[in-house]
């Protein structure tokens, strides 16, 4: 694992959400899709998925419920809810305002 | 986002925390299961892709620990940290009791101490407005305080604004004989403004008014809650009707509320008013100095302005009442207005605040040695720290399952200390010196409660914060090697450090009962001037009416002396009317003839039977002693006390002199009395007070008859086993007279100093509790040191050291600990023994018997407790340690 770069602390509730805006998704197809959509440049650690979760059922930004997986198993499925939508909004723009100041100090210094 | 549904949504999962852990853990195995899939997908071996899956999930069970931690709430940790904790107590059930029996100890003397102290000295009085209550005395010249006369109080309560209300009170203790044995009530008369000075009103009737304190007025009274419902069944119809005192008939017209604390008289259970004659006779008890003054003052208005207005008045009234104020000593140099609360509380304060003090000591020997424990504990639950830190558990989760381990201890220690604080306050309250104030007010009640539940608190912090303080992040890291030698230091250095705290505070709490014991052996050692032993004491109260004259009182009390002497095993028998140490007080003005310009100071009156001195043993250093002839209408006779004699006669003989006592003196038309003898001086209002004047003179030649008098009896065998007999004898001669204060003399000696006593026994048990601790304690920290130091040891006496010889290292090192803190407790000790100085009798607080007697103590008790882990060093055998390494 080594060589591969970190999560921007933050970012992980972030990504979180974002996957869920396609479908709803149980823990280890959010873990798959942010692989495959960042091209294996980001592994999320289960370590630090789980609690995630948990903490964005909590302030109910996703809600859970157990469906059959496509593997026919019983899984816990996340859907993004709309106070999780409203807040990925803010998130989102939030993020790119930060991306772009990085950028801008990066170009320029 | 709104934290009250985020705080119900938690609560619901914590309420279905089971269901909440069997979901997340079969959402891991889904993860799981899925992981392995797809590496065996990639070409991974079976079995190597199981271990894979479970690598890349990492630590199962921390996952699954901070997952919940996401939900939980700060306490579902700290009710781990308990259950694990109660296991750890119960695993080490001996440990844990020694622990909780220390601190219920502890805990529990501080919490009984603490229950008497605190409704003394630090509540408020149970009125309302407490503050703006207030004690007036007159002031003598030296500015102690005297009692008010009535005259006083009369002008300053027609003159002064500064008070709401004003009143002075003094004791009154009625006889109802009409019931089958004659029973005397404490009570009290009152002038009307009493119970509003007070704040309190009857619950039924009403309070006194002006028109029932009118000289010779009618006699009414108010009766307490408790008489009320014990003699008169608690029937509202009382108001009104008479009931019968002293052989008068008075109308009942109040009872006062349930819970009225009297602080000026607890014992008081009616009320009547004083009814003085408002037109202040000269010569007549209006200017005695018998009463106490209480008011309330008008809000706004601070104690030290109505002095000054008080002060202010005195003046004109002194000069307007020139002949009254001339009868009782002259006017006061002015007033003193106190708090009530400092007032009752000053002779008991400073043995109040030393006795909190002392406990305080133990607690915290109590403390230290707990912590000495827990530390030593610690020191073996090392290597299960280092594990629970390498499987993932903070700092911080550790230094909380100490704390949780000490505030538990702490509290079980607590709650037993309940028990012991109830017992130690039944004890506290049979042991109590009478001038104890509010006595009715202590009891285990919320405030101590919460006293308790804060110290237990505090405690239990400390306890789990000292060794939480000691867990190193190197020390977790090598301690799960187990190493015995190498990490040790850090512990023993605090442990040793503690040793000497325990010591040092032993020491202090030790010279401090030793310089009380030796004051209270001083104060017993002085001679009372007369022969406690074999005497029983009672005193008999004329009070119904049944003798109107005073020759016929006379006539009653001298039949029932001959009544008592009749007894078989009686060797004499005399009536006084005080009775030494016993707290009688009876002091009149002495004018001496030769003196015509002389101030007449006072000296103790006694009226007596002419027997008293040979039943006494009071001896006789000149003259004659008084007689059977010494009757009217005899010239008066009077013995007077060596110091008297000392005092007033140091050029002359006093035989022959002539004096004049009390209401006589300034009357020119009275007689002179003349001295025929002098007799030993005996103390009469404490062992350890100055040399007292005193007056003698047979009962029938003085002014008048006393009603109360003390009936002094010496017997040949056990003095109070005589008692049924004597009271019987008084009986035979009129049932009708109530009998209180049967005592031995010696008791009364004995009780004449129970404040002191009182000290005494607390500090002496105190004391007793803080040297087993530090012997515990040095012992402890000394045994833990050679358990550590086995291998040492054992290399030792391989390389050849003699048996002897590790002994006296082992020795050395606990005397050394003992000796550091005997040297920091003798600092200790001169400072705290300034603080008992008021206690103190007849030695200096840094007394060198006393020091080297405590120090010595100290030391042997230290070098026992030093000896038994010296010896197991000296015998451990050097093969069996070595090999075990």
């Amino acid at each position: 694992m080594a060589g591969k770069p970190e999560l921007m602390p933050g970012t992980l509730d972030l990504l979180i959400l974002k996957t869920l805006t396609r479908a709803p998704q149980h823990g280890y197809g959010i873990a798959l899709a942010i692989k495959r959509l960042s091209d294996d440049v980001l592994t999320v650690e289960e370590g630090s998925l789980y609690p995630a979760l948990q903490r964005l059922l909590l302030r109910g930004l996703v809600k859970a419920e157990w469906k059959m997986s496509e593997t026919n198993r019983r899984a816990r499925f996340y859907t993004l809810t709309a106070a999780g939508r409203k807040r990925l909004g803010i998130e989102m723009s939030e993020f790119e305002r930060m991306v772009a100041a990085i950028g801008r100090v990066l170009q320029n210094a | 986002m709104d934290p009250l549904i985020e705080f119900f949504r938690k609560l619901s999962r914590l309420l279905r925390r089971e269901r909440f852990h069997s979901e997340l853990e079969e959402e891991m195995a889904f993860h799981r299961e899925r992981l392995e899939q797809q590496m065996r997908d990639d070409g991974v071996e079976d079995e190597e892709a199981g271990y894979a899956a479970r690598r890349r999930f990492g630590n199962e069970l921390q996952l699954r620990e901070q997952s919940q931690d996401v939900l939980s709430f700060r306490f579902e940790p700290l009710l781990q940290d308990l259950r694990y904790a109660l296991r750890q107590l119960g695993k080490n059930f001996w440990f844990s009791a020694t622990a909780v029996a220390i601190l219920a100890l502890g805990i529990g003397a501080t919490t009984a101490i603490f229950s008497v102290v605190n409704p003394i000295l630090f509540q408020p009085l149970p009125y309302s407005h407490p503050e703006r209550m207030a004690m007036i005395w007159e002031a003598r010249n030296d500015g102690s305080p005297l009692e008010v006369s009535f005259g006083s109080f009369y002008g300053l309560r027609q003159r002064s604004r500064s008070f709401a209300a004003i009143a002075v009170e003094r004791a009154w203790q009625p006889t109802r004989s009409s019931t089958a044995e004659p029973e005397r009530f404490d009570g009290q008369r009152v002038t009307p403004g009493y119970f509003r000075a007070l704040g309190v009103l009857p619950a039924l009737g009403r309070d006194f008014e002006d028109a029932d304190d009118r000289f010779q007025g009618p006699n009414v009274t108010i009766l307490s809650d408790g008489l009320w419902r014990r003699r008169f069944g608690g029937d509202a119809a009382i108001i009104g009707h008479d009931i019968t005192l002293d052989g008068n008939l008075y109308t009942v017209i109040g009872v006062m509320p349930r819970g009225f604390e009297n602080v000026l008289s607890p014992s008081a259970q009616l009320w009547a008013p004083l009814q003085y004659n408002p037109s202040l006779p000269p010569d007549g008890r209006e200017w005695g100095h018998h009463l106490r003054m209480i008011a309330r003052l008008q809000p706004g208005v601070s104690r030290a302005q109505a002095r000054s207005e008080l002060d202010a008045i005195l003046p004109a009234w002194a000069q307007a009442h020139a002949p009254g104020y001339t009868s009782s000593g002259g006017p006061p140099t002015g007033f003193l207005v106190d708090s009530v609360q400092a007032d009752m509380t000053r002779d008991v304060r400073p043995a109040l605040l030393a006795i909190l003090g002392a406990v305080a000591v133990v607690l915290l020997i109590a403390c230290v040695n707990v912590t000495n424990l827990l530390l030593a504990r610690a020191a073996q639950r090392r290597g299960e720290f280092a594990m629970r830190a390498a499987l993932g558990a903070s700092r911080a989760r550790l230094a909380g399952q100490l704390i949780t381990e000490g505030l538990l201890l702490a509290f079980i220690g607590g709650l037993f200390a309940v028990a012991v604080a109830e017992l130690g306050l039944r004890g506290l309250l049979a042991l109590s010196p009478p001038e104890l104030p509010r006595l009715a007010a202590v009891r285990l009640n919320g405030s101590v409660f919460a006293f308790a539940t804060a110290i237990t608190t505090l405690v239990g912090i400390a306890f789990g914060l000292f060794p939480a303080l000691h867990i190193s992040r190197r020390e977790l890291q090598s301690g799960i090697r187990q190493s015995s030698d190498r990490t040790v230091s850090g512990h023993q250095t605090t442990r040793r450090t503690l040793v000497i705290v325990e010591v040092a505070l032993a020491l202090v709490l030790l010279v401090s009962a030793g310089l009380l014991l030796r004051s209270v052996q001083r104060i017993f050692a002085i001679p009372p001037g007369f022969d406690p032993s074999h005497m029983i004491t009672m005193q008999v109260q004329e009070a119904g009416r049944r003798y109107q004259s005073d020759a016929d009182r006379d006539r009653y009390f001298t039949r029932t002396a001959d009544a008592v002497r009749r007894i078989p095993g009686v060797v004499s028998a005399a009536f006084t009317s005080q009775l030494p140490l016993s707290g009688d007080f009876a002091t009149y003005g002495v004018q001496f003839e030769a003196y015509p310009n002389q101030s007449f100071a006072p000296a103790f009156r006694y009226a007596i039977d002419p027997d008293y001195f040979a039943t006494m043993r009071i001896p006789l250093l000149r003259g004659r002693l008084l007689d059977e002839h010494d009757r009217p209408p005899a010239p008066v006779a009077v013995v007077i006390s060596e110091s008297l004699a000392r005092h007033n006669f140091a050029d002359r003989d006093p035989i022959g002199q002539r004096i004049r006592i009390g209401p006589d003196i300034g009357h020119a038309d009275r007689p002179w009395a003349v001295i025929v003898g002098v007799v030993g001086d005996v103390k009469q209002a404490s062992l350890s007070g100055g040399e007292p004047d005193a007056v003698y003179a047979t009962r029938s030649q003085w002014s008048w008859v006393d009603n109360a008098q003390s009936l002094v009896v010496r017997t040949r065998g056990d003095a109070a086993a005589m008692a049924p007999a004597v009271r019987a004898a008084i009986w035979s001669v009129d049932k009708d007279q109530p009998v209180e204060r049967v005592a031995t003399m010696d008791a009364i000696v004995a009780a004449s100093e129970s404040q002191r006593h009182f000290a005494l026994v607390l500090f002496e048990g105190f004391a007793l509790i803080a040297l087993l601790l530090a012997a515990t304690g040095i012992y402890g920290t000394l045994a833990g040191s050679v358990t550590e130091r086995t291998r040492e040891i054992g290399v030792r006496s391989a390389l050849g050291a003699s048996r002897g010889s590790i002994l006296g290292l082992i020795f050395r090192q606990g005397m050394g600990l003992a000796m550091m803190g005997v040297a920091i407790g003798f600092v200790g000790a001169i400072a705290a023994s300034r603080a008992l100085i008021t206690l103190l009798f007849g030695i200096s607080p840094l007394d060198p018997v006393t020091y080297m007697g405590v120090i010595a103590l100290l030391l042997g008790v230290s070098a026992l407790a030093c000896l038994v882990p010296a010896r197991r060093a000296a015998g451990i055998d050097p093969a069996i340690t070595l090999r075990a390494e």
